[in-house]
This record gives structure tokens, C-alpha cells and sequence, in this order.
């Protein structure tokens, strides 16, 4: 595998504080390589949001990062730990190095603002002796690069279509060239045909610009056909990380075999289509030992006792996958 | 531009429709006004007084209410209100003339600053939610509920006296002449500070309590997430996206004050005894000076509907969605 570019390590965010405190991801550690697409799945309510707010310092409150380090490696410099810069470091560290495509494709631009303003205040703030027309002529190239006419910097985000948003927001992340693009449910909102449309452009402009991107979506078929890695999320921690081949063909653990097994195939043989019984656990009050036992198919009596560690489970011995399941016991390093 | 020619011919169907409503209103009351007169002679008048009050007053030829109705718009037209009869015979033109500037002068200002101040300190505290700013936000709630005539009645008792800076009464010196050179000035100054510190604190209040919960609203929006990721300025990010969308709804809410300006603050007038608008048509309703009343009342109509009509302008201003292409 290529360098890392960003790595999180030991992540641990909470919202409130104290013992009333709901812990929404636990111990995550990852590491985003360079230019790889690394996808973040889960159920709705299992951290991955809460994942992505907290490593760039978005989260609102009463949501604060408890623990962990996320080192951020800089070409040929020192990793530097975003949890501890101060704020005019964060101010210079934001979208030039890692910009974020949130949830809201509608709700992303400022209904009041000119698309143009929106693109070229943060060239502005970033490079404050950069001139208004070379500003508009970078505006204009960005919003070329997501294959929107460039009369629209004249339009306001009423004007354009859900889609059309989307990609200006997509174009937006791409202003300062960062090396890190964080997406956050880019497509949700928006239908699957659009969702295609703009998926292919993405990943066209991340082999043309040779950034690294961390996708997060519920929608484990899109991650199977767009990403390079996978990281299955589940009550706040990451259970199974996998390249997407390996994720897709042989799942370890069952809560990812549940997830594969949700949606529909389009070739191949037929498959059941199963789904996951019951519900996401209540962050408030977590089950004991692994989280996923209450729902799991193959749990056994040791589940219910003993939290599963993330690691090279001893069935796969050099394989580049973790998981973090019984059935599938980390390698001893003692033998 | 076809939304703005909609809008102002709303605007001229309402105030004709306000003026037609102000014509009627006076002629559906019992009496009528030479009698109103006669009472306050307390009789002592001869009886071609009386005949050429009715002349005076277009009372003596049997008109049909439709001739009356022209007859009354071709006045307006001209400017002409009629008489008043607590300042007989002074026109009411002249009367209204007499006490706008006054209103104006103080509500007005007031109400502008008020509305300044009170947002500005609104974006502040709702930016800084859950900082030692939050204090402020019981001592408004307190503020904005109090009756501004009570605060004045406060600030009257507490604050003028004989040896007080600040006179109880009155808008300027009556030993003055009016006039603009300075000791004029300055006396309108040390007497308008009273009325207008009580109107000012009363309304910003309101205005810091509702810019305040709209900036609590819009720092949650996506956007503003957003110009956080983009490492913006924080100025810039609670100016130009947090404030600049929460503003909206206060500006309509601005609008309908400033309408209020003439006719709203009648207690304050009342309480200073400042010789504004208010004043006036209190004095006119307790002599049932009708044209007076009337009058006033097509002032107060005519300013909340250009008001609303400065709100249209405003929101179309501020707010791209309002504007309709085509």
C-alpha cells in the first residue's frame, strides 16, 4: 500500500460529558492511504457522521472528541495532529488540505449568496493576495470540472436543480486542491441515476487530481462498486476494514454479511436477500460484550461477555484485513 | 420587475380601500360635528354661529353620500383634511403638519436604532451561545416585557424633578423660539433623551431576543457547517452566512415597526406629554375632534402601508428566492 496520507488513531467521541455521556464512536482507528477511496459503512446511528465531524473539528455541540489522535502527514513534513492545532492553524488547514462534501446536497450553499461568491470566498480567505478576476477565471474551471456551465456562478442555489448543487459543492471541495476529501452521504438526497452520474465523476477527477477520499454512506452496494477499502462501522466502532473485493466476496464478520445481503445483486448467481433482524443499538445503554450480539445470527455465549479487538483475525494469518468477531479470533502473537 | 408592479398596485387598491373605510367610518357615528362644537361652546352661540358652522362644514346642502365621497377625495387631493375643532379653525393638514415632525423625529429615530443596536447585539449573543453573553438574555426577556409608558412613568419619577438635567415635560423650551441654532437644538436633545432612551431600551430588547433565536437557528444550518470546513473567517462566517440569513425574518418585523412609528408610541407621547403625532389623536379621540381623528388615521394607514411596502423592497433586496424571473 501506498503512504498514509491521514491517520486516526484511537478516536474516541462523546456527546455530553461526564457519566452521562453517550459514546458515539470508540476507539476507531484508520488510515486513509493516497489517492485511495476509502469507504465508511453503516447502519444509520452507527458513528460514521459522528466519525467525520469529530476528526475535522466540526462536531457541534454538546459532541466533544474525548480521546485519539488524528495525524494528518503533510508532503515531506512532520504528521501534524489536527485535534491540537490552534485555531488559525485549523483556519489555514481546512479545505486546503481536507475538504468535506456534506449530507445536505440542498442545504450545503448559502441560499443567499451568488454560486460565485460561495466558490471564490474561500480562495479569498486562503490566499488573501489572489485578485477578484483570477478568483472568478478558478471559479469558472471548477465549475467546468463538474461539467456545469460556467453562466451558472451567476445563479443563486435556488436556481439550480439538487444535482447541479451537489456537483458545486463537489467542484467547491476541489477549490484549493486538497489532498483529502471527506464525503459525507454526497448522494443521499439525490436519485440513483444523478447519484451515478456524479459517483463516475468522481472518481474520474480523483485519477485526474490524485486525491484521497473517505465515503461515507449506508449504501453498502455503492461502496462495493466505488471504493478501493472498506470500513464497516457498528455501534461507534469500525468491526471490519477490508478491500472491497475481499469485503464483497468473503465477509468475516456477520454484521457485514447482513449488510451484503440486504441488497440485490445485479449479476450472478441469485442470493437470498436477507437483511439484519432487529434494530441499532441505543448508544445510552450498549450491550455487553459485542455490540452486535443481541442481533447476531452465530453469536455465541463468549460474545455476550468480552469485547472482540480489531485485528488480523488468525483464520486469514498476512491477509491486509482486520475484523473484530469471535469467529474470527485476532492471531496470537504469543505462539 | 412584473412582481413589483403587482405589489404596488396592491398597495394603491389597499389605500384606496383605507380611504374609502376612512370616509365612511366618521358618517356612521351618531351626531355630528357643528353639534360636537356646540356642546363645547356650552351654548354660546347665536344661531347664525351655528348656520355658518353647518356652512363651514359642508353640512347645509343635501348632498347624496356619493357626491360627498367625490367631494372628500377631490379634498385629499388637494391636501385638505378639513378643520379641527380642538384647534378651530386650524386646518388638520396643519395640525398633522405641526406634530409629524415631532414623531418622526423621536419614534423614528428610535426605532431605527433600536432595531440597529438590538440586532447587532442579537448576532452576538446567538453566536456566542452558552458564553456569559447568555446573561443578557433574562434581563431582555425582562426588558421587552415591560409597557414602555410604565418605563417612562419610571424614568419620570426617578430621574426628573426640580433640579433635574431632564425635563418631565414638553419637546423643547417654550421660552425658546424654534429654530435651528444651538441652545434650539440642544433643548430638543436634553428633552427628547428621556422619551427616547424608554422607547429604545423596550425595543431593542425585542429585537436582541429574536435575532438572538434566529442566529441559534442558523448555526446549525448545513451551510454554516460549511464556511466552518472552509476555514473561513469567523467574521465572515457569522456575518456573511450565519447573521445575513437570520436577518430576514426581522426585517419584515422592522417594517411593521417603522409603520407603527406614527400611530404606536401614543403612551410614550401621552406620558412625556411630547407634542407628536400621538399626542395629537389623543387629544382629538377625548374632544371627539373627528376630522382630527380621521386625519391622523389616514396618516397612520398611508405609513404602515408604505412601510410594508419598503419590507417588499427589502426582502427582494436581501432574500434571491423572492425574486421571481419572467
Amino acid at each position: 500500500m501506498s503512504d498514509a496520507v491521514l491517520e486516526i488513531r484511537g478516536l474516541n467521541v462523546d456527546y455530553g460529558l461526564g457519566a452521562d455521556a453517550v459514546h458515539a464512536v470508540r476507539d476507531v482507528n484508520l488510515t486513509l492511504h493516497r489517492g485511495e477511496v476509502l469507504g465508511l459503512a453503516g447502519e444509520s446511528g452507527s458513528g460514521k457522521s459522528t466519525l467525520a465531524y469529530g476528526m475535522t473539528r466540526l462536531l457541534p455541540p454538546p459532541g466533544v472528541v474525548a480521546s485519539g489522535e488524528v495525524l494528518y502527514h503533510r508532503d515531506g513534513g512532520d504528521p501534524v495532529d489536527v485535534l491540537r492545532m490552534d485555531h488559525a492553524q485549523l483556519r489555514a488547514f481546512r479545505w486546503a488540505e481536507t475538504a468535506i462534501v456534506f449530507q445536505g446536497a440542498m442545504n450545503s450553499l448559502n441560499p443567499v449568496h451568488r454560486v460565485s461568491t460561495q466558490l471564490t470566498d474561500v480562495i479569498k480567505a486562503h490566499d488573501p493576495r489572489s485578485t477578484t478576476a483570477s478568483r472568478l477565471a478558478r471559479a469558472r474551471e471548477l465549475l467546468a470540472l463538474v461539467g456545469i456551465a460556467p453562466d451558472r456562478l451567476d445563479s443563486y442555489p435556488h436556481q439550480l436543480s439538487g444535482g447541479m448543487r451537489q456537483r458545486v459543492m463537489i467542484g467547491m471541495a476541489l477549490a484549493l486542491e486538497p489532498r483529502v476529501v471527506i464525503m459525507d452521504e454526497p448522494t443521499t438526497a439525490l436519485d440513483v441515476v444523478v447519484q451515478r452520474q456524479i459517483l463516475r465523476q468522481l472518481v474520474d477527477l480523483r485519477e485526474r487530481l490524485g486525491f484521497s477520499v473517505v465515503f461515507i454512506t449506508h449504501d453498502l452496494s455503492l461502496l462495493v462498486e466505488f471504493s478501493d477499502r472498506i470500513a464497516i462501522m457498528y455501534g461507534g466502532r469500525i468491526v471490519e476494514e477490508a478491500a472491497a473485493a475481499d469485503l464483497y466476496r468473503d465477509p468475516l464478520h456477520p454484521y457485514s454479511d447482513g449488510l451484503l445481503h440486504s441488497f440485490p445483486a445485479l449479476r450472478g448467481p441469485r442470493r437470498e436477500l436477507t437483511g439484519i433482524p432487529g434494530a441499532p443499538p441505543d448508544l445510552r445503554s450498549m450491550p455487553s460484550g459485542c455490540s452486535f450480539h443481541p442481533r447476531c445470527p452465530r453469536a455465541m455465549e463468549r460474545c455476550g461477555v468480552e469485547v472482540p479487538v480489531l485485528g488480523v483475525p488468525g483464520d486469514r494469518r498476512g491477509s491486509d484485513r482486520t475484523v473484530a468477531c469471535w469467529l474470527h479470533p485476532v492471531q496470537d502473537n504469543r505462539f | 420587475m412584473s412582481y413589483l408592479l403587482k405589489r404596488i398596485a396592491f398597495y394603491l387598491f389597499t389605500a384606496w380601500a383605507a380611504i374609502t373605510i376612512n370616509f365612511f367610518i366618521p358618517r356612521l357615528m351618531p351626531g355630528d360635528p357643528v353639534q360636537a362644537l356646540i356642546t363645547r361652546a356650552r351654548g354660546q352661540m347665536t344661531t347664525d354661529a351655528v348656520q355658518s358652522l353647518y356652512v363651514l362644514f359642508g353640512l347645509d346642502k343635501d348632498e347624496s353620500v356619493v357626491e360627498q365621497y367625490f367631494r372628500y377625495l377631490g379634498q385629499l387631493a388637494r391636501g385638505d383634511l378639513g378643520m379641527s375643532f380642538t384647534f378651530f379653525p386650524t386646518p388638520v393638514a396643519e395640525v398633522i403638519g405641526d406634530g409629524l415632525p415631532w414623531t418622526v423625529g423621536l419614534v423614528g429615530f428610535t426605532t431605527v436604532l433600536g432595531f440597529l443596536l438590538g440586532t447587532a447585539a442579537g448576532t452576538l449573543v446567538g453566536w456566542r451561545r452558552g458564553s456569559l453573553a447568555d446573561l443578557l438574555i433574562p434581563v431582555t426577556t425582562f426588558l421587552s416585557s415591560i409597557p414602555y409608558f410604565w418605563l417612562g412613568l419610571l424614568a419620570i419619577a426617578l430621574l426628573t424633578g426640580p433640579d433635574s438635567f431632564f425635563p418631565a415635560t414638553g419637546a423643547y423650551d417654550t421660552s425658546l423660539v424654534p429654530g435651528f441654532d444651538l441652545e434650539f437644538i440642544g433643548s430638543v436633545v436634553q428633552h427628547g433623551i428621556l422619551p427616547a432612551a424608554t422607547i429604545l431600551i423596550s425595543s431593542m430588547a425585542g429585537w436582541v431576543l429574536s435575532m438572538r433565536n434566529m442566529m441559534v437557528t442558523v448555526a446549525s444550518e448545513d451551510y454554516v457547517t460549511v464556511a466552518h470546513a472552509k476555514g473561513l473567517p469567523e467574521r465572515r462566517v457569522m456575518v456573511g452566512y450565519a447573521a445575513r440569513n437570520a436577518l430576514l425574518p426581522n426585517v419584515s418585523g422592522f417594517a411593521l415597526s417603522l409603520g407603527f412609528i406614527v400611530g404606536g408610541t401614543l403612551l410614550v407621547e401621552i406620558v412625556f406629554s411630547y407634542p407628536g403625532l400621538g399626542l395629537l389623536l389623543f387629544q382629538a379621540v377625548g374632544a371627539q375632534d373627528y376630522p382630527l381623528m380621521q386625519g391622523i388615521f389616514l396618516v397612520i394607514t398611508l405609513s404602515v402601508l408604505l412601510a410594508n411596502f419598503l419590507a417588499d423592497l427589502a426582502y427582494l433586496a436581501l432574500d434571491p428566492r423572492t425574486r421571481r424571473e419572467g
